[in-house]
């Protein structure tokens, strides 16, 4: 399968400071991917070089063939809804619609105008009179619309409550399902990409620590309880992420793409919270000197 | 593109072309009165124009000046500093078109309204002042109208507003696009355009063309201002509509050289300023050992000319502006 999205050695440098550096990245078409992690880790800067609104300093970014915003034909592939889901607060919804008609070549304004209506919107209301979850609803249909191949959310619901939140994500499931997006979202709550999405990049600190479908990181992370040990006894093939001691016992998370044998050890199956949790508690100085790559593909 | 463009920057557009309407509806109303008086008294019309039109005379000065500034502050600085501000851009930036070509059409088009309604303002204030203007250039004596080469005046008459609101336009959206909020970027671009409108009548604008000179003998009764305790002297030669640029006191060789610090001392007194008659005594005296006064001026028939240099003098930044935007706007704006 082709991929929606590829990265070499991909780095953004402001000033002084990396928001993102040495990012490595596969994604193959038509999965809905999420992007995990702590404020600041660098996700918003990810996804603004995968719409193209940023450069990268370092390194290649391919999105759907082409670099991003290159020309109006790349500029059509791909839908980019902000962080904070701005909007014209002087224009009204069918001002947006239609300022969405005469923008994209793709535009789709059946789907718009029945979305809004089915959101039980006023299309004469302001965008700046509606509430965060309208807003948010109005950027999505806007994005929906005009037809991407690649929809890029940047924290749609971080400023939605829970309720609108689960709304705001089954439409958006709804939508990929029935015009075959493929969808990368970010989110710093992992409860929100479990639900939806099916592939997970996590990205602490500048850098990716993890990237991979869902249901082959859980199936190759495993907790294993067991007598005190030292880590580095394990067999190779075994990557320890995180490890915890008392005085008598030893719980490793570790990877790995074979079967644990080993008999001492007691091994139970994680959820991706805790596979991302680990990735994200892990002292950084484990990884800020080789390279993170801890890529899982098959 | 044209269409989002023109339905952000209808309201601001209306207020502005608001403004220049009733202005030129008012100046239409008692412009031609002012016309029928020139042709009946000549020269003689500035002593006889109203209280009333004497002021609009001031205010159209004002607006037309006021103008660029004002398109500046309000057209240009918020222009793309606002969409910054908000996070629009990023809206406007992932539809189907190139942000080169977003920024070309908000440009290309504030620019052409920015010039458009400056260029209105400038004719309707051109045409209501022009008796003043001609009796003014005619030789009317007044101290009260400028001729139109006057600084004052001559940023608020024919071609040159228009370039002035395209240079203040494309500044503002520049200052916008590198400050990125929108107040500060306003005040910066306010302080910076009246610097630049300071600046170019001082230094600049009297060497676009060349200049003529005269010079003026010096001997009591002509008109002369003796300024900085009696070290410099200003003649005023009779060049009806004259931009007076620079003086310059020449000695009996007809050398470049200072005011002598005889004349100081000749109106030296006790107490109090020296009478008439004292001054008209030493201003002979110096005329007297040789001295000249050499006076370099902008004659009225450099009006157009100077008006033409200047409108090239701000278009050639505000295109350099406008290429400096489209670059910033590919590689820095994050």
């Amino acid at each position: 399968m082709s991929a929606v999205l590829r990265a070499q050695a991909l780095g953004k440098k402001y000033k002084q400071r990396w928001a993102l550096q040495n990012c490595d990245l596969d994604v193959p078409a038509g999965r809905v991917v999420g992007l995990v992690g702590p404020n600041g880790a660098g996700k918003s800067t990810l996804l603004k070089l995968v719409s193209g609104m940023l450069t990268p300093t370092t390194g290649t970014i391919e999105v759907c063939g082409g670099r991003p915003a290159e020309d109006m034909e790349q500029l059509a592939k791909v839908g980019f809804v902000a962080q904070d889901t701005p909007t014209y607060s002087a224009l009204s919804i069918a001002d947006h619609l239609d300022f969405g008609k005469r923008l994209n070549p793709n535009w789709d304004g059946e789907l718009a105008r029945d979305r809004i209506r089915r959101l039980g919107l006023d299309p004469k209301q302001r965008a700046g009179k509606l509430s965060g979850g309208q807003r948010a609803q109005l950027a999505l249909t806007l994005g929906i619309a005009k037809r991407p191949e690649l929809l890029v959310l940047d924290e749609p619901v971080a400023a939605l409550d829970p309720l609108a939140r689960r709304e705001f994500m089954q439409d958006l499931m709804e939508a990929v399902a029935e015009h075959e997006l493929s969808v990368v979202l970010s989110s710093h709550l992992v409860s929100d990409v479990e639900r939806t999405c099916d592939y997970v990049i996590v990205l602490v600190d500048s850098r990716v620590q993890v990237a991979g479908d869902i249901d082959d990181l859980v199936a190759c992370h495993h907790r294993l309880t067991g007598p005190r040990r030292a880590p580095d006894t394990l067999p190779a093939g075994q990557h320890v992420i995180t490890a915890s001691h008392t005085d008598r016992q030893t719980t490793l998370l570790v990877r790995t793409d074979t079967a644990v044998h080993d008999p001492s050890w007691t091994v139970s199956p994680l959820d991706l919270e805790d596979i991302v949790l680990a990735y994200m508690t892990r002292p950084a100085n484990a990884v800020r000197d080789t390279r993170p790559a801890l890529e899982v593909l098959r | 593109m044209i269409w989002l463009t023109w339905r952000q920057f209808r309201t601001q557009a209306a207020v502005m072309f608001a403004a220049v309407a009733a202005l030129a509806a008012t100046l239409a109303v008692t412009g031609p009165q002012l016309a029928d008086l020139y042709r009946a008294a000549g020269s003689g019309l500035v002593d006889q124009v109203s209280s009333s039109d004497q002021t609009l005379y001031y205010t159209g000065l004002l607006v037309v000046l006021a103008v660029p500034a004002a398109i500046g502050m309000f057209w240009g600085a918020p222009l793309v500093c606002r969409e910054l501000e908000t996070g629009t851009h990023y809206l406007a930036w992932n539809q189907g078109i190139t942000r080169t070509r977003w920024l070309a059409t908000k440009l290309g088009l504030g620019a052409a309204a920015s010039m458009t309604a400056a260029g209105l303002a400038a004719l309707a204030v051109s045409w209501w002042s022009s008796p003043i203007d001609r009796a003014v250039n005619g030789g009317a004596a007044t101290d009260t109208y400028f001729p139109r080469l006057d600084p004052v005046v001559f940023a608020a008459r024919g071609v040159v507003p228009m370039a002035h609101a395209a240079f203040a336009f494309v500044l503002g959206v520049a200052l916008g696009l590198v400050i990125r909020r929108t107040l500060a970027a306003m005040a910066t671009t306010l302080v910076v355009y009246a610097t630049v409108q300071l600046a170019v009548p001082m230094w600049v604008r009297p060497h676009l063309i060349a200049p003529d000179q005269t010079t003026v003998p010096i001997t009591a009764g002509i008109p002369i201002n003796i300024q900085e305790g009696a070290k410099q002297i200003v003649a005023h030669p009779e060049v009806p509509g004259a931009w007076e640029t620079s003086q310059q006191t020449l000695n009996a060789a007809g050398r470049p050289a200072p005011v002598p610090s005889s004349f100081a001392e000749c109106l030296h007194t006790e107490s109090g300023l020296p009478t008439a008659q004292q001054i008209d005594g030493c201003i002979a005296d110096l005329g007297a050992q040789g001295y000249q006064q050499q006076v370099t001026y902008q004659p009225a028939g450099n009006f157009w000319a100077l008006q033409w240099a200047e409108t090239a003098l701000y278009l050639g930044p505000a295109l350099a502006l406008a290429g400096f935007c489209a670059w910033w706007i590919r590689h820095r704006v994050t």
